[in-house]
């Protein structure tokens, strides 16, 4: 179970599994995760979202990029190797329908789960303007699929290697002053990104999903780590979401809370690229 | 209760023992024989490791222990067990050294005595109407029916006797089990043994249920849990982790595709409650559900080898008075805290916590902070916390629940300097097969609705344990597997 079918590398550090994991791909919607734990007995459970699924071939794909010890040691299986656990589909399904047009922003890593619910948003009749963002040219990923989809197509890049030199907001701020603007904004990436994203269409009264990547533990309700403060009540990430109204999240105390491990997660990074480094060059020795 | 040195009471029971074997003994000298404390890892030691806390009787202490049960004719003992035990009879097989039989009878009507031994609240249960704790007018020198419990069953495991239950011949049949908690693995056994297929589904990526995620190792070590688990495999029982029903699979698929004659939902209370106070989200506050899942299943006390990061916390507050409070505490000192307090707002008498835990949370040097509540938790610029703002408390009138109703007093706030705050003041019933599961009825908590033999509003789908509950004990969710797996060998034997 869960033996990856093939893999790819999207970008430097960002990397695409197939996973074979019928059940999930047969009941899995757009804006669903799964948790992975790469061992049983002392591996970290993460959760990754579903960037796609086969549910004919019943795989699944998962995209994701190294951050820290656990995204490291599952980007460093194979074709073939499995990945011991696999949990899903978890979290509320993103609600589709037809809206009018809606604007898609997808800021690095975040274009791989905003990519499915573009496609649904598609499909369900609705004009689709994407925004897409990435630090460097080389940092774009998707950039066919989300093309393929969208009615309307812009990238922004922080360094104007490519597209835009600008941050996704001033496109987004330009669309949403036009008329007829837009009835739907989509904005998936960093916390910071989807702060913004919100700040800039909340003026224009524009209704703004975000997609949160919380602290997990569990992902199942169980253990509250994954809390948000959204309109003032606390919601769990993982069966209230992952999707809120981005107008009423406390981003702020996000971020902070997003924190909470951060010495210990960059120590233990260090040590095992530091033991990855060791073993190869013991084996350029050998 | 305070700590004493384990030779000690190893040589007094063998002392007793030799001086007492052959001695016809009256209910008075019975009487007179001393309670028999567990022998137990010192509290200055065992702050700095997970082991077990307590080791166990010695056969000498078992058998002074069980020679103090006056083996009354009302045995109210048993009356006071939610299964119904036959507590005088196996505590008479204790007396004459026959273990196989004391277990025997135990294993007629519990499955888990090995762990209901060491959690059960036996105060407020079978030893609360013990004939020599009334004798002796103090609950705490009642016949240590848990400890005897768990000498046997400790026997019977370490001697490698576990006998495996039969299993009848198939009847082709299959039902499919949710949730491998107490009361999931109660129902297994009891319905794999009529020879029906068993199929257990779990969330997490191991089997146990709270018993693996919450409950420490210090006090509930996994490898006996693990021994149930694989009794069950070895009956032929399947188990599937890493399989959430609800998301993975609806229940109505796995009635209706999937072939399953009957369900059994034993999800139990998964959903932390919190205070609702300000500073609930600041970083440094947990939910206990949290904190034990980390340290327990995801084992981040083991930090040279664990991935999962724990809070690295100087000063803690726990919130609450159960036993899941007394578990984080003494877990977060283990983990490395230089103070740990227990913020409750009632007073001993009123804590839901088991005696033992008390205590033993006391000798390990947990602070604790009696008719007190939190009232806002307070952060720094990092928004992390700083400080904890509690107000002080008066018991009233009593409430619907017959304990005094606890009441604030009013500008009697004061302020414990703490980075960390464990929220340990229960859970609510976890509504994800609710949500995807229409039909199925609850009550305002969000308990599912069963009737007497704990069927539910769904044909063929039964629940218990805590889902239906709400946050209880092991042994009650065992009694309700119980009931419920008699319920579904009648269904489908009919």
């Amino acid at each position: 179970m869960n033996t990856i079918i093939d893999k790819t590398t999207l970008a430097e550090n960002v990397c695409r599994l197939t996973v074979r994991a019928p059940l999930i791909s047969e009941e899995r919607k757009p804006g669903q995760f799964v948790i992975v734990q790469t061992d049983n007995n002392f591996a970290e459970r993460i959760p990754l979202t579903i960037a796609d699924a086969d549910p004919e071939l019943g795989t699944i794909t998962l995209i994701f990029q190294v951050v820290g010890k656990t995204t490291h040691k599952l980007a460093l299986l194979e074709k073939g190797d499995a990945i011991e656990n696999v949990l899903g589909p978890l979290g509320t399904p993103t609600h589709i329908k037809n809206f009018g047009t809606v604007i898609c922003v997808g800021g690095g890593i975040g274009i791989a789960p905003l990519h499915p619910i573009a496609k649904a948003l598609k499909q369900a009749g609705n004009r689709v303007i994407t925004i897409l963002g990435a630090r460097t040219r080389e940092l774009l990923i998707l950039e066919q699929e989300m093309r393929a989809i969208a009615d309307e197509f812009i990238v922004c890049t922080d360094d104007g290697s490519y597209g835009r030199k600008a941050l996704v907001t001033e496109p987004l701020k330009e669309l949403c002053a036009a008329t007829p603007g837009p009835n739907k904004v989509v904005a998936i990436g960093p916390a910071i990104m989807m702060k913004f994203c919100a700040q800039t269409t909340r003026p224009f009264g524009v209704s703004t999903v975000v997609s949160l990547n919380t602290i997990m533990v569990d992902g199942t309700g169980m253990c509250g780590g994954c809390r948000v403060s959204v309109g003032g009540e606390t919601k769990f990430v993982c069966v209230d979401g992952p999707e809120f109204d981005g107008h009423l999240v406390d981003f702020d105390n996000m971020m902070l809370r997003l924190q909470s491990y951060k010495e210990f997660e960059h120590k233990v990074f260090e040590e095992c690229r530091l033991q990855q480094g060791i073993r190869q060059v013991h084996e350029e020795d050998e | 209760m305070s700590h004493r040195p384990t030779d000690d009471r190893q040589t007094q029971a063998r002392q007793l023992y030799k001086e007492l074997k052959n001695k016809e003994l009256s209910n008075k000298e019975r009487m007179n024989i001393p309670l028999q404390e567990m022998p137990a890892q010192d509290p200055g030691q065992r702050i700095r490791n997970m082991r077990e806390v307590t080791y166990g009787y010695s056969p000498e202490q078992a058998w002074v222990e069980a020679a103090r049960c006056l083996q009354c004719k009302k045995a109210p003992c048993i009356a006071g067990c939610p299964v119904g035990i036959n507590i005088p009879a196996f505590i008479k097989a204790v007396t004459e050294e026959d273990y196989a039989e004391a277990i025997g009878i135990i294993k007629q009507d519990s499955l888990l005595p090995a762990i209901c031994g060491r959690v059960c609240p036996q105060e407020s249960q079978c030893q609360a109407p013990c004939t020599l704790g009334k004798a002796l007018k103090d609950v705490n020198k009642a016949v240590s029916i848990g400890r005897l419990e768990r000498f046997v069953a400790d026997w019977e495991r370490e001697q490698a006797k576990v006998v495996l239950p039969d299993v009848a011949e198939s009847t082709g049949k299959r039902v499919a089990i949710v949730g491998s908690g107490p009361a999931g693995i109660t129902v297994a056994a009891d319905v794999r043994r009529k020879g029906h297929e068993v199929v257990i589904f779990e969330a997490f990526h191991k089997a146990g249920g709270v018993m693996v995620y919450g409950i420490p190792e210090f006090r509930l070590p996994k490898a006996i849990v693990q021994a149930e688990i694989d009794i069950l495999t070895r009956m032929g029982v399947t188990l599937r982790t890493n399989f959430l029903v609800g998301r993975t699979r609806r229940l109505i698929k796995l009635l209706q595709d999937d072939g399953f004659d009957a369900i059994f939902i034993g999800t139990g209370a998964g959903l932390p409650k919190f205070m609702h106070i300000e500073g609930e989200n600041l970083v440094g506050v947990f939910s206990a559900n949290e904190y034990l899942t980390r340290t327990n299943l995801m084992k981040a006390y083991d930090k040279e080898q664990a991935h999962t990061p724990i809070f690295h916390s100087r000063r803690v507050a726990v919130l609450g008075g159960g036993n899941v409070a007394m578990d984080a505490a003494r877990m977060a000192k283990r983990i490395g805290a230089e103070e740990v307090n227990i913020v409750y707002r009632r007073t001993e008498v009123e804590m839901p916590a088991r005696v033992e835990e008390v205590a033993h949370a006391k000798e390990e040097g947990i602070n604790f902070h009696l008719l007190k509540n939190a009232q806002r938790i307070l952060g720094d610029a990092r928004g992390r916390v700083k400080s904890l703002e509690c107000l002080r408390y008066e018991l009233g009138e009593p409430d619907a629940s017959g304990r005094r109703r606890p009441v604030p007093v009013k500008g009697s706030e004061s302020y414990l300097d703490v980075d960390t705050v464990i929220v340990s003041i229960g859970n609510d019933s976890n509504p994800l097969i609710k949500q995807t599961t229409a039909e199925l009825e609850t009550n305002k908590w969000g308990n599912i609705l069963v009737d007497a033999e704990c069927k539910t509003s769904l044909d063929r789908v039964y629940a218990g344990g805590d889902i239906v509950l709400g946050a209880a004990t092991v042994i009650l969710a065992m009694g309700q597997g119980r009931t419920a797996a008699g319920t579904i060998n009648k269904q489908l034997a009919g």
